[in-house]
C-alpha cells in the first residue's frame, strides 16, 4: 500500500508517570502499583477526553513481557477493566518486544483502514520494576534470539549495543562519538525536566556532562557504555485514541485537536541473523523510507522526531537511519546542537527513552502521545515551536536489535 | 607455598557469631574463586564450627543471602566462570548454581574435632583467653601443620601463642563489624609469626579487597586501644556531670557532644550499646593485665551490667536496649542509672540544650561531610568556631577531641601503631570517623 485509502487521526493522548529510580516517589522496597493501575489510569484518561467508553469500537494493548515481569498473560481481557462499558468489545494484545507500543498503533490504524472500527483505544504498558535490573536483563533478553543468550552479556541488551558502540568507535572515532553520546544524555535530561511525567523530571544534577562522562566499567557492566548511556527501567502506560473521520464526528472533536497519520511502515527482520552492518540500523532505515514514501515528504519537512534511544548510541545511529545525518556523521550532527530543543530538528522533546523512560511495551504509544502534544500545542512546558515549513513529525519505535520496526509520520489535523 | 592446598580445608571457629559468620562468608567467596573461578579440581571444605546447632542452622540462611548479593554484584565475572555450562543460560540460573556450588563446600559442626582436618583455622569465638588456648592447643596436638588466624581484638596474640604452644603458627586477623562490608583488617604479628603465614595473611586480605593496617601485638591493638580509652574518658565525664545533673542528662549530653560536636557517626554511648556493655567490659578485662599501671574498668559499666543494661543486637541486627532505648534506630529514651529506669529523651532535651549553651552557628553533620571532597575545609571552619566559643558544650567537646588525639598519639609513641596515618586509617575505616584522631583541629 503506497497511499492511505482513508484518513486516520490520533488524539486524546495520555502518559502515566514513568516510574523508576529517577523519581522521588520511587522506593525499591515499598509496594508499588501493579499493571492494573497503569492500564486503568492511562485508559480512563483517554476515554475521558473522547466522551467515554461508549464511543470506543475496539481496543489494542501493546506489551512486551508481562508474562514474565508480572506473570500475567491474556492481556486483552484487561480492556474491560478500564471501563465497564468496554465489556464484550473486541480487544487484542500485540507483542514485538520494545516495538510492542508501535504495533499497538499500527494494529489500531489497520482497523480504521479496514473499516472494522471508527474509534480504537490503543494502549501500551510495561511494569518491570518487579525484579532487580540484573534479573530483568534476562527477561528483556527475550527481545533477542534466545539461542544467543548464553554467549551474550550478563546485561544482554546493553551488551548488544555496547558491541555496536565499539564497532562505531572503531569506524568513526571514539572521542567524537563518546562526546556526542554524552551530549545526547544531557539533551535527554534537560528535556525530561520539562515534562512532569518523565522519570528524570526530578533530576537536579548540576553536572550533567560530568555524569554523562562517567568512565565505563567493564568489570561491573559493559565495555563501551556507562549506565547513563542506557534508558532506565520504567513502569508506565500510555494511551491514545486512533479514529477515522466518522470517529471524530462520533466523539465530537475537531481534526485540529488531532494529528493526522500521513504515512506509516511496519517491518520485521530475521531475529536469528546477526546485524548486516554493526554501525547502522538497516531495518530502521527501510521502515523510515517506506513511511516517508507513503507520506510523500522529505526529512527537511520534519519539525520534530521521536527516536528509539534505548541507548545513546542507538539514538545517534537512528539519526543516520532516518537520513538526518550521513553514516558516521551522527555524532557531529548531535554535537552541532541540531537535535537539542532549539536546534534544527528537536529530537525526543520530553526526554526520549533515556530521559522520559522506557516502559518497554508503552514506548511506541508514548512517542505518538508526545508528537500529538507537540503538533497540537498540548506539550506544556516542553512545547517547541512547529513552523509551517517543517510541520511534519515522525516516531520510530524499535524492537530488539533492529528487528521489529514501526515508523509513523504525522501532521496536525486540518 | 601452595596457597591452594592451604585453602582446601578451612575451619571457622565461632562461625555462627556476628564476626564468625561474616568471616565464613568472606572465606566462601575466596574458596569459590579457586573452586569455580580457577576450576581447581579439589574437594574444598569450609567447616562452620560453633557450639550451637540452632545458631548454625540460621547461619546457613545468612550465608545464602550473602552469596546471592555477592553473585548479583559479580554477575559479569560469574558468567565467565560458568561459560562451559550450556544448561545455565539466564543470570538467575547462574546465580542459583553459584550459591549451590558454594553451599556444597560448607559443612556445619558442633565438634572441635572437625578442625583437625583443616590447614587453616579462623577463630572468632568470645574473648576468652583460656578457651582459645584450650581449643588451639587441642587442634595443634592433632594437626601440627595448622595455621591459626584469630579475630581476637584485645588479647595479646603472643600470649595465646605461647600458652597453646603454636610456635609462630598464629597471626592476629582482626576484622571489623560487619566483616563482609567493613574494609578494615588489622593484622597482628607476634614476635614469632612465621613469614609464610604473614605473607599468606596479607595476600588473602588483598584478595578480599581489605585495607590492611599492621598493629603491634599489644592488647587492644589500634582499634580497641583507642575506642576503649575513649569510652572510659566519656564515662568519667558522664560520672562528673551526673553529680549535678543526674545520670540521664549526663549520658545524653556526653553522647550528643561526642556525636554532634565531634562530628562522629554515632555518640560514644550509642556505640557502647552497639558493641554491647557486656562485650565492652569483657574487652577491658582482657586488656587490663597488659597495662598494670592503667585502670581499664569503670564502676559505671559494672553497675549498668549488674542492672541488666547490656545493649548488643538482636539476630536481625536491630539494637537491644542499653544506655538508650531505640525505635527504628533512633534514640527515644535514656537510662537513669540512679533510679534504674528509662526516661524519654524529649523530657530532658530542652534542659540539655540550655546546659550545652552556645554552639557553632555553622552546622555540619557527619552524614553530609563524610563523603564531601571539601571535608577538611568544612571541619576546619567548624572546629575553629568551636574553639572561639566559651560554653559548657564547646569546652567539653574541645577537651574530648584533645583526649582522643592524645590516645592516638600514645598508640604511636608506644609503637602499637607504626604511624599516625595507621591510627587515623583505623578510626576512619573501622569506626567510620570523618577524620582521624591525630589531627590539627584539636
Amino acid at each position: 500500500m503506497n497511499v492511505l485509502r482513508k484518513k486516520i487521526y490520533m488524539l486524546a493522548g495520555y502518559n502515566t508517570i514513568s516510574m523508576g529510580t529517577g523519581r522521588n516517589e520511587f522506593h525499591p522496597k515499598k509496594p508499588r502499583p501493579g499493571l492494573e493501575h497503569y492500564i486503568q489510569e492511562a485508559g480512563q484518561a483517554t476515554l475521558k477526553m473522547i466522551g467515554g467508553a461508549k464511543n470506543v469500537d475496539e481496543g489494542v494493548i501493546g506489551n512486551f513481557m508481562a508474562s514474565r515481569f508480572n506473570k500475567q498473560a491474556n492481556l486483552p481481557a484487561f480492556l474491560p477493566m478500564i471501563d465497564a462499558e468496554l465489556k464484550y468489545k473486541p480487544s487484542v494484545s500485540v507483542e514485538g518486544a520494545c516495538a510492542s507500543g508501535g504495533l499497538a498503533l499500527t494494529t489500531g490504524m489497520k482497523s480504521i483502514l479496514a473499516e472494522t472500527a471508527d474509534v480504537v483505544l490503543a494502549l501500551g504498558f510495561e511494569v518491570q520494576n518487579s525484579m532487580k535490573a540484573m534479573y530483568g536483563a534476562d527477561v528483556l533478553a527475550g527481545a533477542g534470539w534466545q539461542k544467543t543468550r548464553k554467549e551474550g552479556h550478563a546485561y544482554f541488551f546493553p551488551g548488544v549495543f555496547s558491541d555496536r558502540a565499539g564497532a562505531y568507535y572503531e569506524k568513526f572515532g571514539r572521542e567524537i562519538t563518546r562526546k556526542a553520546m554524552a551530549k545526547w544524555y544531557c539533551n535527554a535530561i534537560e528535556n525530561a525536566r520539562l515534562c512532569k511525567t518523565a522519570q528524570e523530571f526530578h533530576n537536579t544534577n548540576k553536572d550533567l556532562e560530568g555524569t554523562a562522562n562517567t568512565p565505563v566499567n567493564p568489570r561491573g557492566f559493559v565495555d563501551h557504555l556507562n549506565v547513563f548511556d542506557c534508558s532506565k527501567v520504567s513502569d508506565g502506560a500510555s494511551a491514545i485514541a486512533i479514529v477515522s473521520d466518522e470517529g471524530l464526528k462520533k466523539i465530537g472533536l475537531n481534526a485540529k485537536d488531532a494529528v493526522e497519520i500521513v504515512g506509516f511502515a511496519h517491518v520485521a527482520a530475521d531475529i536469528t541473523q546477526k546485524p548486516e552492518v554493526m554501525t547502522s540500523l538497516t531495518t530502521m532505515k527501510v521502515a523510515v523510507e517506506k513511511a516517508m514514501r507513503m507520506a510523500g515528504i522529505t526529512v527537511d519537512q520534519l519539525g520534530t522526531v521521536e527516536v528509539h534511544d534505548c541507548f545513546s548510541i542507538a539514538g545517534i545511529m537512528a539519526l543516520e537511519a532516518i537520513g538526518l545525518a550521513e553514516e558516521g556523521k551522527g555524532p557531529e550532527f548531535v554535537l552541532a546542537g541540531h537535535t537539542s530543543r532549539c536546534g534544527k530538528i528537536p529530537v525526543n522533546t520530553t526526554g526520549g527513552l533515556i530521559g522520559w523512560g522506557h516502559p518497554t511495551g508503552a514506548t511506541g504509544v508514548h512517542q505518538a502521545v508526545t508528537i500529538w502534544e507537540q503538533l497540537t500545542g498540548n506539550a506544556g512546558e516542553a512545547q517547541i515551536e512547529i513552523t509551517k515549513e517543517k510541520s511534519y513529525a515522525m516516531s520510530v519505535n524499535m524492537g530488539g536489535d533492529d528487528k521489529s520496526l514501526v515508523a509513523v509520520v504525522y501532521k496536525r489535523g486540518e | 607455598m601452595d596457597l591452594i592446598r592451604k585453602m582446601e580445608n578451612v575451619s571457622v571457629l565461632g562461625a555462627a557469631g556476628k564476626m564468625g559468620s561474616g568471616i565464613l562468608v568472606l572465606l566462601s567467596f575466596e574458596m569459590a574463586k579457586l573452586k569455580i573461578g580457577k576450576k581447581e579440581d579439589k574437594d574444598f571444605v569450609l567447616n562452620a564450627v560453633d557450639v550451637s546447632q540452632s545458631a548454625l542452622n540460621s547461619l546457613l540462611g545468612y550465608v545464602k543471602s550473602q552469596l546471592v548479593k555477592h553473585a548479583e554484584k559479580n554477575i559479569v565475572e560469574l558468567r565467565t566462570w560458568y561459560e562451559d555450562r550450556e544448561d545455565l543460560i539466564d543470570n538467575d540460573e547462574i546465580i542459583s548454581q553459584f550459591v549451590y556450588d558454594v553451599m556444597e563446600m560448607i559443612q556445619t559442626s558442633t565438634r572441635i574435632e572437625t578442625a583437625y582436618g583443616s590447614q587453616l583455622i579462623f577463630e572468632a569465638i568470645k574473648e576468652d583467653k583460656a578457651l582459645k588456648v584450650k581449643l588451639f592447643s587441642q587442634i595443634k596436638k592433632n594437626n601440627p601443620d595448622a595455621w591459626f588466624l584469630t579475630n581476637t581484638s584485645s588479647i595479646p596474640i603472643g600470649e595465646i601463642e605461647k600458652e597453646a604452644g603454636l610456635n609462630g603458627d598464629i597471626i592476629g586477623y582482626h576484622f571489623y563489624n560487619p566483616p563482609v562490608i567493613q574494609k578494615l583488617l588489622e593484622i597482628i604479628k607476634t614476635d614469632h609469626t612465621n613469614d609464610d603465614l604473614a605473607a599468606f595473611s596479607v595476600n588473602l586480605a588483598k584478595s578480599m579487597r581489605k585495607i590492611v593496617v599492621q598493629s603491634r601485638d599489644v592488647a587492644g591493638f589500634i582499634g580497641n586501644g583507642h575506642f576503649m580509652r575513649d569510652a572510659l574518658y566519656a564515662l568519667n565525664l558522664a560520672e562528673e556531670l551526673a553529680k549535678t545533673e543526674g545520670w540521664a542528662k549526663a549520658f545524653f549530653l556526653i553522647d550528643t557532644i561526642s556525636r554532634d560536636l565531634l562530628v562522629r557517626p554515632m555518640g560514644i554511648f550509642q556505640l557502647l550499646d552497639y558493641v554491647g556493655i557486656d562485650v565492652t567490659r569483657f574487652i577491658l578485662e582482657s586488656m587490663q593485665p597488659s597495662f598494670p599501671d592503667e585502670k581499664l574498668s569503670h564502676a559505671t559499666l559494672n553497675q549498668l551490667f549488674d542492672n541488666e543494661v547490656k545493649g548488643g543486637q538482636f539476630a536481625d541486627g536491630s539494637q537491644k536496649n542499653g544506655i538508650f532505648k531505640y525505635q527504628k534506630g533512633r534514640i527515644t529514651e535514656v537510662y537513669d542509672l540512679e533510679n534504674a529506669k528509662y526516661i524519654p529523651t524529649e523530657n530532658i532535651e530542652m534542659d540539655c540544650a540550655v546546659l550545652l549553651g552556645e554552639l557553632p552557628t555553622l552546622k555540619i553533620y557527619w552524614k553530609s561531610v563524610v563523603r564531601d571532597v571539601k571535608k577538611a575545609d568544612h571541619l576546619k571552619k567548624f572546629f575553629n568556631e568551636l574553639h572561639q566559643i566559651d560554653s559548657v558544650g564547646a569546652n567539653l567537646a574541645i577537651a574530648y577531641g584533645k583526649n582522643s588525639k592524645a590516645i592516638g598519639q600514645m598508640l604511636v609513641d608506644t609503637k602499637v601503631a607504626e604511624s599516625k596515618a595507621d591510627v587515623n586509617t583505623v578510626l576512619e575505616t573501622g569506626f567510620f570517623h570523618a577524620y582521624g584522631p591525630i589531627n590539627e583541629y584539636f
